[in-house]
């Protein structure tokens, strides 16, 4: 009894230290990233090495950088998955194949991301250090969780769709087209907001491939400083960069926050609406 | 049941999609082989270990202190964090009302989001000067292991939490109905039941902290030494990595593929092991 009663009482302190903690990060970051937040910080360009100036340019960069990834890594995970669900039976070679690979890929850490970025797309492929390097490794690095939870999302889609329209006759593309997919989309979309997170998070996959300039990108090829990238160097590597580096990564918690509620809204959204639209 | 045409040339089109995807990982391997063969080639493995020192560029190759770095702030972290999140995830199953256990886990949820460059911050701000009060330079082994803590924390909670959801329902009335204290129970039942799922959370959560990068850079201090104590500034091998990556040429730049291919290898043991205890108890 008396061991009950101690371990009840261990863990209810464990959950609030651990609660505390965390608190204690987030309040942290709030209370001196707030003051200097303001929509000039957003849109000016740093200045004096990011000790003052906003973060504008790092913010475009940091766009492109996600819509690069994204562009390049949704479509690719889309087809894998249908493939994986739709075209090939669960025990199949292929399949195993291709989804053993990709649970080695899930496992592949961020900084060997940065490693494979740099050799291959850098200097392999000569794009050198640009958003479209920083942007396509981010692509490989998203790309098991996106085929995942789209893979899950087509599962789910109930069996009864597909025999029905073999019953009607329709082929598999058309099933796909006018069922599957429509069925799917919120799943699809949760876990392109998940990707995009993330993507969004990544700092030592970036560092080596889209580098460190802080000006205003002019184009794909130009080399571009992600956000989380910023932060890394106001801090270490800036003295007195300390305030920008809180309102810099207030800024990022936010947007990963966004991108969690407006994946959730959507997923809800699309709950709710019929499949065909007639 | 024979395919349609277009459904062929679709059938097609996905398996150049997928074959691609799939051979990612592969390139990968290549690249990471390829930029450290002109070391391998020339250099035997047991340098990594025999040199007296790491002066890339003096030929000298020793990882052994970067290598224990990593080790044993991997260590420290998991040790920490599997007892707090494995409390955590008990704390949200089996003590807390619904509401509350809604509200911890949003917050764990939350905090499994958080990028490690804010993690790395706020540990550089924040924690390295309390620690530096109780003994300096505060940018420490012991600072790496904190920080490496809270990140790993969410990882272990939810896949702990959701190893104990896994339990048969069947087994917690059974022991409900003889008589179990809520203690006897999970420590009878619960945790017995979910033990595998619990181990492999574990195993994942380290396989993050040897990958980490950013958070360990900031905080850890990134002295190349064989650590003495907690408080002694360490460098793990991704921090070096990520720390020598910018003028790196020729065999050092080889050298640092080595490391990272060494990092790989060992992430990936630690993943499969993970794997298959979790699939050991699908079929168990």
């Amino acid at each position: 009894m008396v061991k009950n009663a101690l371990t009840t009482g261990v863990i209810w302190l464990t959950a609030a230290l651990v609660s505390g903690v965390f608190v204690w990060l987030l309040a942290d970051i709030i209370i001196h990233g707030l003051p200097k937040l303001s929509w000039s910080f957003l849109v000016e360009p740093p200045q004096n090495a990011g000790r003052s100036g906003g973060i504008g340019p790092i913010i475009v960069s940091t766009v492109l950088i996600l819509g690069v990834a994204m562009v390049t890594s949704a479509p690719l995970s889309l087809a894998t998955a249908v493939l994986l669900s739709e075209f090939t039976r669960h025990d199949s070679v292929y399949g195993r194949l291709v989804r053993r690979s990709l649970d080695v890929l899930a496992g592949v850490p961020s900084i060997v991301f940065g490693l494979f970025g740099n050799a291959f797309f850098c200097i392999y492929l000569g794009l050198g250090f640009s958003i479209l390097s920083g942007g396509l490794t981010l692509a490989c690095m998203v790309l098991p969780l996106l085929i995942r939870t789209a893979e899950e999302g087509l599962q789910a889609a109930p069996n009864d769709y597909r025999l029905a329209s073999a019953a009607l006759g329709m082929s598999r593309s058309a099933t796909l087209v006018h069922l599957l997919l429509p069925t799917a989309t919120p799943a699809l979309v949760a876990g392109l907001m998940l990707g995009l997170g993330r993507a969004v998070a990544e700092t030592a996959a970036l560092i080596f491939t889209s580098g460190y300039v802080d000006r205003m990108p002019g184009s794909l090829f130009d080399s571009g400083r992600a956000l989380s990238v910023h932060i890394y160097d106001l801090s270490m590597n800036v003295a007195g960069g300390d305030s920008n580096a809180y309102s810099s990564a207030l800024v990022l918690i936010l947007l990963l926050l966004i991108i969690n509620s407006i994946a959730l809204s959507l997923a809800n959204q699309w709950l709710h609406r019929s499949v065909v639209t007639v | 049941m024979s395919l349609s045409r277009t459904d062929r040339q679709l059938a097609a089109l996905l398996l150049g999609c997928a074959l691609l995807a799939a051979t990612i990982v592969l390139l990968i391997l290549l690249f990471l082989v390829k930029e450290s063969w002109p070391m391998l080639q020339h250099v035997p493995l047991i340098r990594f270990v025999t040199d007296a020192s790491w002066h890339p560029v003096d030929g000298l190759y020793q990882l052994t202190p970067m290598l224990s770095a990593t080790l044993y702030s991997t260590l420290g972290a998991v040790l920490l964090a599997a007892p707090l999140g494995i409390a955590s995830a008990l704390f949200s199953r089996y003590y807390a009302p619904p509401f509350l256990a809604g509200c911890y886990r949003r917050l764990i949820e939350l905090l499994a989001g958080i990028p490690s460059v804010v993690y790395g911050f706020w540990g550089l701000i924040t924690l390295a000067p309390l620690i530096g009060r109780l003994h300096p330079p505060g940018v420490s082994l012991l600072t790496g292991i904190l920080v490496l803590t809270l990140m790993i924390l969410p990882t272990v909670a939810l896949t702990a939490d959701a190893a104990l959801a896994a339990v048969p329902v069947a087994y917690l009335r059974g022991a409900a109905a003889l008589g179990l204290s809520r203690w006897g129970l999970i420590s009878g039942v619960a945790l017995p039941a979910a033990r595998s799922g619990i181990i492999a959370g574990t195993l994942l959560a380290a396989g993050r902290a040897i990958g980490e990068t950013m958070a360990v850079l900031m905080v850890a201090g990134n002295v190349v030494q064989q650590p003495q104590s907690l408080f002694d500034p360490v460098r793990t091998l991704t921090a070096n990595i990520a720390l020598e990556m910018a003028y790196a040429t020729g065999e050092h730049r080889a050298a640092l593929f080595v490391s990272g291919l060494a990092l790989m290898v060992m992430v990936l043991v630690l993943v499969g092991t993970a794997e298959l205890l979790s699939r050991k108890r699908h079929y168990g």
